[in-house]
C-alpha cells in the first residue's frame, strides 16, 4: 500500500468537508473492497477518512411505511433485520447471495453500492483500462470477457457492477441520501445513481466530489413473491454471471438484472409483457456481446424462466 | 502485559527501513552500482497512529503505521502467529478472527479502524491444555490435513454457530424467518474458508458435533 494519512470523522458533514479539502481522499467504512484495491495499487489515496464512527448504523421506519437504512449498516445486519426479512425478502436474498459471511459482517450498505468492478483488467495495473486510467484503452474488449457486460456498454468499457444488493434495491426503487461538504443533503433515485460508461467509464456514480452517502430509503413494501436467483461458476462465494431479482404478485411484476451491465439493469416496459421470451427480448434489446459472453443472453432468458416458474410454485 | 509504542523503530534508533537500506548498500558494494538503494524521501515516513485493542482479554496499546492490517498487527506486532496469512485479499479465510463477536477477514481491515475493539484469535479460544470444544472436535474428526487454514476455519465455525442461533439467514435458508442448523447451512456459511487439502467433510462433521447434532 502507498502511504496515506488517516483521520477518524465523527460527523457526516465534517467527513464530507475533510474529503473536499483533500483531493484524492477516500472514505473508508468496511474497507473490504478499498483495501483490496489499495494492496494492488489500483487505489492510491493520500488520505483516508474513517467514517465508521458516524453513527449511521441504524434501520428506521419512515413516515410513509418504508425503511431508512443507515449508510454504515453492515450487510449481515441488513439481511438479518426482521422487517427486511419479512417485507423485503428479495433484498435479504440478494445480500446473502453475495460475498462470504466474513465479508458481509464488515461490508456496509453504502460501500456495497460503491464497490468497483471485478473486471480482471481493472485490477491489473500492467494493462490498459479506461476506468482506472482514462484514455489508456480497454484490454477487456477483445480480451477475456466471459464475465463482462452485454448491456449499456460502450467502446471504452464493458465492465459490470458486481453488487447483488444494488440489484434488489433497484427493483425496490430505493433512494440514496447524501450530504455534501456545504452541509446540503439530497436524494438520488437509484435508477440515476450508477452511470453507464459512455466515453467516461471512470465516472461511476452521480456523487459529486466530497459527497457522502448517509443512507438508503426503501419505499413501502411490495406484496407478492420475492425472488433473487443468481447464476455463478460455483455454488457460493462468487460474483454473478447473471442474476434476476423479482417481485411477482397480483398487482404486477418487476424484474431487475445483475451481472450484465455497469448498473443494476431494469427495463420497466418489459414488466408489462408475459412469458420469458418476450420479457427477455425486451430487457436485452440493444445488447452488444463478445464471442465469450454471448451466452449471457440465453442465460438471462433461462434464469428469468426459472424465476417465473418459481413464482408460480 | 501492555505493549507501549510498538513501531517500526528499533530500540537503537535504527528503523526497519534503514536496516533494509543498509543491507541493500552492503549488497551493492560487490554488485552493480545501478542497484544502489536510495533513501526514501522524508515525506514518505509513515504517520504513526495510536491504537488500543483488547486481544484475547489483554489490553494492548500500539503505535502503528496506519497501513498495518489487523492481520499484520496480530502476527508481526503482537506475535500471535496462530492467525494465518493466506491470500491477503479476503478470498481464502485463513486470517479469520472474531472482532466484537463477529468473524471478519483480518487481512482486509486496518488495525486503526478497530480502536477499542475486542479481538479473539485462535490463541484466545483455547490453549493446548484446555481446548475450545470446536478445537477438540476438529482434532476428533480430523478436520484438517496440513492445518494451515485450520485457525481460520475454527474461528469461522465458532461464529457460524452463533450466527445460526441468532437467526441470521443464509443463501440456503428456505424460510427467511425460521433459521435452523443443517449441514447445508454450515457448508454455505463456511464458503469463505478455503481448505486446499479438501478436509471439508471432516470440517462439517466437527461443526455438526459441536452444534449437538451428532446424537445417535
Amino acid at each position: 500500500m502507498k502511504p496515506f494519512t488517516y483521520v477518524r470523522a465523527t460527523d457526516p458533514v465534517e467527513a464530507a468537508r475533510e474529503a473536499a479539502g483533500h483531493p484524492g481522499a477516500r472514505f473508508i467504512a468496511g474497507g473490504t473492497n478499498l483495501l483490496d484495491l489499495m494492496k494492488v495499487q489500483v487505489e492510491t489515496p493520500g488520505h483516508l477518512i474513517d467514517i465508521n464512527k458516524l453513527g449511521l448504523d441504524k434501520i428506521e421506519k419512515t413516515s410513509d411505511g418504508g425503511l431508512r437504512i443507515g449508510a454504515l449498516v453492515r450487510n449481515t445486519d441488513l439481511a438479518a433485520d426482521k422487517r427486511v426479512r419479512r417485507d423485503y425478502g428479495v433484498l435479504t436474498r440478494a445480500l446473502v447471495s453475495g460475498a462470504s459471511g466474513q465479508l458481509r459482517n464488515k461490508a456496509t450498505t453504502a460501500g456495497n453500492l460503491l464497490q468497483r468492478t471485478r473486471c480482471a483488467y481493472f485490477y491489473d495495473i500492467s494493462k490498459p483500462c479506461n476506468k482506472r486510467k482514462p484514455g489508456s484503452g480497454c484490454a477487456a474488449i477483445g480480451g477475456f470477457s466471459r464475465s463482462l457486460a452485454i448491456l449499456g456498454t460502450s467502446d471504452t468499457c464493458i465492465a459490470t457492477h458486481p453488487s447483488d444488493m444494488a440489484v434488489a434495491m433497484r427493483l425496490l426503487d430505493a433512494t440514496i441520501e447524501t450530504v455534501n461538504p456545504a452541509g446540503a443533503s439530497r436524494a438520488i433515485p437509484i435508477a440515476d445513481f450508477h452511470k453507464l460508461p459512455g466515453s467516461t467509464p471512470h465516472i461511476e456514480t452521480a456523487l459529486a466530489p466530497g459527497e457522502l452517502i448517509t443512507g438508503v430509503v426503501l419505499p413501502r413494501p411490495l406484496g407478492g413473491k420475492h425472488i433473487y436467483r443468481k447464476v455463478r461458476d460455483r455454488a457460493s462465494y462468487a460474483f454473478a454471471l447473471v442474476s434476476v431479482a423479482a417481485v411477482i404478485g397480483p398487482d404486477g411484476q418487476r424484474f431487475a438484472f445483475g451481472g450484465v451491465a455497469a448498473k443494476p439493469w431494469r427495463v420497466e416496459a418489459a414488466e408489462k409483457l408475459k412469458g420469458m421470451e418476450a420479457i427477455a427480448a425486451s430487457v436485452t434489446l440493444g445488447a452488444v456481446t463478445t464471442e465469450q459472453n454471448a451466452f449471457k443472453l440465453t442465460l438471462l432468458q433461462r434464469t428469468l424462466g426459472a424465476v417465473l416458474v418459481e413464482a408460480k410454485a | 502485559m501492555e505493549i507501549e509504542g510498538i513501531s517500526d523503530e528499533g530500540s537503537d534508533g535504527m528503523t526497519r527501513r534503514s536496516v533494509l537500506a543498509a543491507g541493500a548498500m552492503t549488497a551493492t558494494l560487490s554488485a552493480t552500482p545501478s542497484l544502489e538503494a536510495k533513501p526514501l524521501p522524508k515525506s514518505d515516513a509513515p504517520q504513526l497512529t495510536k491504537v488500543n485493542l483488547n486481544v484475547n482479554g489483554k489490553r494492548q496499546t500500539l503505535s502503528l503505521d496506519p497501513r498495518t492490517t489487523l492481520l499484520d498487527t496480530l502476527r508481526e506486532h503482537l506475535h500471535l502467529t496462530g492467525t494465518k496469512k493466506g491470500c491477503d485479499h479476503g478470498q481464502c479465510g485463513a486470517c479469520t478472527v472474531i472482532v466484537e463477536g463477529r468473524r471478519i477477514n483480518s487481512c482486509l481491515t486496518l488495525a486503526v479502524m478497530h480502536d477499542g475493539d475486542a479481538v479473539t484469535t485462535i490463541e484466545g479460544l483455547g490453549t493446548p491444555d484446555d481446548l475450545h470444544p470446536m478445537q477438540k472436535a476438529f482434532v476428533a474428526h480430523d478436520g484438517y490435513q496440513c492445518g494451515y487454514c485450520t485457525p481460520g476455519q475454527i474461528c469461522s465455525a465458532v461464529a457460524v454457530l452463533e450466527e445460526i442461533k441468532a437467526g441470521v439467514p443464509s443463501h440456503v435458508s428456505d424460510d427467511l424467518l425460521d433459521i435452523a442448523y443443517s449441514d447445508d447451512e454450515v457448508r454455505e456459511r463456511m464458503s469463505g474458508n478455503i481448505c486446499r487439502c479438501a478436509a471439508y467433510p471432516n470440517i462439517v462433521a466437527a461443526i455438526r458435533d459441536v452444534a449437538g447434532e451428532n446424537k445417535a
